[in-house]
């Protein structure tokens, strides 16, 4: 399979991603999104590892594994205390930033 | 030698510390006559200092440079003594002292720090005319006119709750200020054609003949009109009986003796540099002679004591003037002098009255010789000094003035300048025909004033008769024709005469006078409309100038600021709705960025 064939499914996937950010209305669906984003750099990462020889590439996407895993537990966390106080996940009703 | 320069400035510091003392050490001041005694002791050395100068006829110019500029410095100042700053400085210095000596007693119901402030203004004065007479530079001598000024302003004001008095203040200071301009453009104008501010040197150039002629008029000319300021020349001399305002010693200080006279100093000063410009010194001659005359005719019909004795200081000073410009200058500066001393023990002696009497209107008053024997003998020796009787010291200086005059002009300056030596008798013994004699009597029991008020008045008296005999004995040549002294006796004995029948015996009726006199007595009476004109100036120009050029500050200059915040307001208004609060629409915002970006970098970087 050549080169192009993954950069053009990352390439989907991370759209795919960032259509679902855009519109869910449930915020933990939001981070299902970013996830789906990440995943797709990580797609990247590793098929330009392969076919160039250099190492280097998995390595990053190791790093961006563990900082995905980081910011998911982050995220969720503050979903649920958003739940606490608002009784919502829904995106709509959190605009207390409105200006 | 080294005396010869810290003694003048001993002089010029000592009021200056006095001042500082009284302005900041608050509790001082508040003790009203500790402060007196701190400001009479500093006047009382200075004049001890100045009168050892003069004793001594010390000489010195002594300079420090102040601007720089190549070449030297661009200005200096210093101190100058000589004989025509020696002899003022003494007249300054004693009249000040007298003056203060007598506030103490004449000021006695003001409350304490009130007098404090009246002394601590006393010593700036001082100080100020003090370093205007020793100056040795146009503008040195202009800093400290301004200084006086200042001083005459707060002065003037003392009471500054009456509106009277502190609207007399401002229009002394506007007044002034005409004049004042006219003497800082032409000081500098003088500066440019000449290259220096220094007396000295200017005089030196003048005599040389080395001051370039082309355009100097006009500098005199502007240099002039900060003595007519000064000095009350007509038509700025409106300020003068509006100045009488003020407390009585402040008057006989500074209306009559000392700050007035400083544009008299200052013409005879330069009067090398005005001799330069011969029309200068006629038109200095010609309004001094009618300043003199149509004061002494409003003289005539005021009914306010003090309000005679400043019309006659103008008159007076008109006379000073017309010698200056009659190339006798040292005739008008010795008018200048015993002017002061018997116009300084009038305005004192008025105070006297007035503090008896409680009223400054002369038609309230009546027959106080028996009440204030001592009060009525210096003030009628104080008149007869200034209506030229011999052998007090006005009858010399005037007759020195008459005498200058009529060589240089003897025609219609002359004749104005005899007819106001007989009115200025006849006004003077009509106030004392009024006051002391008659048979009115003005109520409460007035009585001849305190110690602290009658030494003074004694000691005026006294100076005023001994310098009239040193100048009889002392002879220098009589100036003028022969018949002059006889013409002057005559001139005052008549005015006294015409008074007597008038008010004394009543064989003239003063109101058919008046009425014989029609148009004159109601053009003296509204005097002569000046004040009109001036009011009229402020309200029409100034006022309207002034308004025009705030409503161009709120509408067009505020308006333009105000225009666009609120244009910034409303942007900010309604740009706030962008930010709706929900990550995802930011997000959008970032995606969509980042999509421009992508085609920026695709496509307009190739």
């Amino acid at each position: 399979m050549p080169l192009h064939a993954y950069l053009v499914l990352a390439a989907l996937v991370f759209v795919i991603g960032l259509f679902g950010v855009l519109t869910r209305r449930n915020a933990i669906g939001i981070l299902l999104g970013i996830e789906l984003m990440l995943n797709a750099v990580n797609i990247n990462l590793v098929a330009f590892s392969r076919f160039s020889g250099d190492v280097a590439g998995i390595v990053f996407a190791l790093f961006t594994i563990a900082i995905t895993v980081a910011e998911v537990a982050v995220g969720l966390a503050i979903v649920i205390m958003i739940f606490r106080v608002r009784r919502t996940v829904e995106a709509d009703h959190l605009d207390l930033l409105r200006g | 030698m080294r005396v010869l320069i810290w003694l003048p400035l001993a002089v010029l510091g000592l009021p200056f510390v006095s001042f500082l003392v009284l302005a900041l050490v608050r509790p001082l001041r508040r003790r009203g006559r500790a402060a007196g005694v701190v400001s009479m002791v500093a006047t009382g050395l200075a004049l001890a200092g100045a009168f050892v100068m003069w004793w001594e006829g010390f000489n010195s110019v002594a300079t420090w440079s102040w601007l720089p500029g190549d070449g030297g410095p661009m200005a200096t100042v210093g101190i100058m003594v000589d004989p025509l700053s020696r002899t003022m400085l003494v007249l300054v210095a004693l009249v000040s002292l007298l003056v203060q000596i007598y506030s103490l007693a004449y000021l006695a119901d003001e409350p304490a720090p009130s007098l404090g402030r009246y002394y601590a203004y006393q010593s700036l004065f001082a100080f100020s005319m003090l370093g205007l007479v020793l100056s040795p530079t146009f503008l040195q001598m202009f800093v400290f006119w301004e200084l006086v000024g200042l001083c005459s302003y707060l002065l003037i004001g003392f009471w500054y709750d009456r509106p009277a008095a502190a609207r007399a203040a401002v229009k002394a200071f506007w007044i002034t200020k005409v004049g004042d301009l006219g003497f800082i453009v032409g000081i500098v104008m003088l500066w440019a054609l000449t290259g220096t501010f220094e007396f000295p040197a200017l005089l030196r150039m003048a005599q040389e003949g080395t001051v370039p002629l082309d355009g100097l008029g006009l500098i005199m000319f502007l240099i002039y009109l900060g003595a007519v300021g000064k000095s009350a020349q007509f038509p700025l001399h409106v300020w003068l009986p509006d100045a009488m305002e003020g407390p009585t010693p402040v008057s006989a200080l500074i209306h009559a003796a000392t700050m007035v006279t400083a544009g008299v100093f200052m013409v005879t000063r330069a009067h090398a540099l005005f001799a330069l410009v011969p029309e200068m010194l006629t038109l200095i001659a010609w309004v001094g002679a009618f300043t003199a005359l149509l004061a002494a005719t409003m003289a005539c019909v005021e009914g306010d004591i003090k309000r005679v004795l400043a019309y006659s200081t103008v008159s007076q000073l008109g006379y000073m003037m017309a010698a200056a410009g009659a190339e006798a200058p040292s005739a008008g500066f010795l008018h200048l002098l015993t002017h002061g001393i018997f116009k300084a023990l009038l305005f004192l002696g008025a105070g006297a009255v007035i503090h008896a009497v409680g009223t400054n209107d002369i038609f309230r008053m009546g027959a106080l010789f028996r009440a204030m024997p001592q009060t009525a003998i210096v003030f009628i020796g104080g008149t007869l000094a200034l209506a030229g009787v011999p052998p007090l010291s006005g009858f010399f200086s005037k007759e020195a003035v008459l005498g200058g005059v009529w060589e240089k002009h003897p025609g219609l300056p002359f004749a104005m300048l005899a007819l106001t030596a007989f009115l200025t008798a006849f006004y003077m013994f009509r106030v004392i025909f009024l006051v002391f004699f008659g048979n009115r009597h003005p109520g409460g029991h007035p009585h001849d004033p305190p110690a602290l008020m009658r030494v003074p008045l004694w000691i005026l008296l006294l100076l005023t008769v001994a310098t009239g005999v040193q100048l009889g004995l002392g002879g220098d040549g009589h100036h003028g024709p022969g018949w002059l002294m006889p013409l002057s006796i005559a001139l005052a004995l008549g005015g006294i005469v015409l008074a007597w029948l008038t008010y004394q015996r009543g064989l003239i009726d003063p109101a058919r006078l008046a009425a014989w006199l029609g148009p004159l007595d109601f053009l003296a009476r509204h005097r002569y409309g000046v004040d009109a004109v001036f009011v009229g100036l402020y309200r029409g120009f100034l006022l309207v100038f002034s308004r025009l050029i705030g409503w161009v500050d709120r509408y067009l200059v505020d308006g333009v600021l105000n225009v666009v915040s609120a244009w910034c307001l409303r942007a900010g208004d309604r740009l706030r709705h962008i930010q709706t609060g929900q990550p995802q629409d930011y997000v959008y915002g970032v995606a969509f960025g980042v999509l421009l970006i992508v085609v920026w970098v695709q496509w307009w970087q190739r």
